[in-house]
């Protein structure tokens, strides 16, 4: 009886550590699948062209995607100036100020509209920037993304925030700073690796939505007009080329798909940089 | 009044004959509270401090005088309130939702509840249980102080003077832009002290400064406390009874929110007067 207990014990335990090695192997191999598929098919799109040349037209081979690069750095920034400044503060009232009810209400809002679909978002971006002006523009497309990125940012902050040794703040007031200048010389510096940290993880996700995109920003084949005018992205350009029945538009998207990832990738050695660099401090 | 005083009687605990002190019963019968009644200068009368967490009490009808330029230190079991008694002399309580405050409080005979709460954290500084050094050089943790205050003179003069008070100063002279977290816990403490005398405070509130540290870098603490009484009233909460006999001028025993004694250290860890104070000094409990 307890001989076959052990052999029971011991082949369930190796079997769920199997299990669990399975699953991990599985995750890391997806990103590295993705990756290899992108460079396989995109990777002999990518020349000089690709990052300083417009699209060419319609049946005409070759060209680039200089417009949908700069107009995705466009969009980031108009997200960042909007939904970054608005997700710090907010972060900062909950971690700092907030009572129990009211940082309640906003800490489970903050996660819905988490959770909201992105193309919800972009329906009303769409409803609240383009009706009124009757055309689509980078703008629009700026204020979907900047919405996405708020709840990140709020959360992130928050957690950064809390993380800091509440005896800090205690020898910041005890020097007579009042509450707002303890957070703003002593916690929010303490957590300002954390907390751009975060932000630049909010940028980089928003960075290949396109769903919110596709009726604000919209595209635009050439250079955008201005930030009231459509304006292209890499997202929508990868919807628009992939959909299309070209080859080399296929593999122009699978290269804007590698541009993308890229960013992403950059993004995220960026923050963990910071992060390293602000915990030797 | 000159006071002859040498670190030496001081250690030993023997009478300090140039500081008469007279003992007095307090009228109120729950605490037999022996005040000094002192012909020196006091720096904070506590009268009558009732002070609550939400519905809990947790210091009773507190009375207190707190000499100038003295040491007086705080001792109790756990959880009697000598902590939080502490922390009403600088008002950092308020910072705690829900807690109320009762009676008065007299920095040098003005309402402390009257004052400016920044001014008067500025006049009555703090030194916390376990170091906390801000994650700045050690140069901005001292001159943080001044620069929240919108001093405008030499900063540099006064971090090494500060820095030099707190007897950190050689051993950090050469490191000043480095961060304060390389220090070590009992350098930090140190710092600070340094951070706290940077704003040259009437009062320093210790609480607890040691409980973190070894028993070399408590001496040195302990020996800085000592030098930093020409310029500074201190009072000290501690759990360490021979901290409180090597380190005070005055002892004060509480026990679940209640002053029980209070007299010179000499007299109240030689002959207590309450049995409760006897029964705590001699370690029946606590």
């Amino acid at each position: 009886m307890s001989a076959l207990r052990m052999i029971w014990r011991k082949s369930l335990n190796y079997v769920m550590l199997t299990l669990t090695g399975v699953a991990a192997f599985a995750v890391v191999s997806v990103l590295f699948l993705i990756l290899g598929y992108l460079i396989w098919n995109g990777g002999t799109s990518l020349s000089l062209n690709f990052f300083t040349q417009l699209p060419k037209p319609v049946g005409e081979t070759g060209g680039g995607m200089a417009n949908a690069i700069v107009g995705s750095l466009k969009l980031l920034f108009l997200a960042a100036i909007m939904g970054l400044p608005v997700g710090l503060l907010a972060g900062v009232y909950l971690a700092e100020f907030g009572g129990k009810t009211f940082s309640f209400v906003v800490r489970y809002t903050t996660d819905l509209l988490n959770g909201v679909p992105s193309i919800v978002i972009g329906i009303f971006a769409y409803s609240l920037v383009v009706l009124p002006v009757k055309h689509f523009s980078a703008l629009a497309g700026g204020v979907a993304l900047g919405i996405m990125v708020i709840p990140i940012t709020v959360r992130s902050t928050e957690e950064f925030l809390r993380a800091v040794p509440g005896n800090m703040r205690e020898a910041a007031m005890a020097l007579g700073a009042s509450r707002w200048k303890t957070i703003a010389t002593v916690v929010l510096p303490a957590a300002s690796g954390g907390i751009l940290t975060g932000m630049l993880l909010a940028l980089a996700r928003v960075a290949g939505e396109t769903a919110p995109l596709l009726f604000t920003a919209f595209g635009n084949r050439f250079w955008s007009q201005g930030w009231g005018q459509p304006i292209a992205s890499l997202p929508v350009m990868i919807y628009t080329y992939a959909v299309a029945p070209y080859d080399d538009w296929h593999r122009q998207a699978w290269a804007a798909g590698l541009i993308l990832l890229g960013l992403v990738f950059v993004s995220n050695l960026g923050a963990r940089f910071i992060l390293a660099r602000s915990k030797a401090v | 009044m000159e006071i002859a005083e040498t670190k030496e009687n001081f250690v030993s605990g023997a009478p300090q004959p140039a500081l008469s002190v007279k003992a007095f019963r307090d009228p109120v019968p729950m605490e037999k509270t022996t005040s000094p009644t002192i012909e020196h200068k006091l720096r904070l009368t506590i009268s009558n401090l009732n002070f609550y967490y939400g519905p809990k009490q947790a210091v009773f009808a507190l009375n207190l005088k707190i000499p100038t330029n003295r040491v007086t230190a705080l001792i109790g079991p756990s959880g009697c309130g000598k902590s939080t008694f502490l922390r009403t002399l600088n008002r950092m309580n308020e910072t705690i939702r829900n807690t109320r405050v009762e009676g008065q409080v007299l920095l040098d005979g003005q309402d402390i509840h009257s004052l400016d709460v920044v001014g008067l954290r500025r006049r009555v500084g703090m030194v916390f249980q376990r170091p906390n050094p801000f994650p700045k050089s050690i140069y901005d943790n001292v001159a943080y102080g001044l620069r929240i205050n919108g001093y405008k003179g030499r900063l540099d003069d006064l971090v090494e003077h500060s820095l030099r008070r707190a007897a950190l100063w050689d051993e950090v002279k050469d490191y000043l832009k480095k961060s304060a977290f390389a220090l070590s816990g009992g350098q930090q403490q140190r710092l600070c002290i340094a951070r706290a005398l940077a704003v040259d405070p009437e009062v320093l509130l210790l609480d607890e400064p040691c409980s973190a540290l070894d028993p070399v870098t408590t001496a040195k603490i302990e020996e800085l406390m000592f030098q930093l009484k020409d310029s500074c009233t201190m009072a000290i909460v501690t759990h360490n009874m021979q901290q409180a006999a090597r380190a005070s001028d005055f002892t004060a025993f509480m026990l679940d929110g209640h002053l029980i004694e209070h007299s010179e250290t000499s007299k109240l860890f030689t002959t207590p007067t309450d049995p409760r104070t006897e029964a705590y000094i001699t370690g029946r409990f606590g």
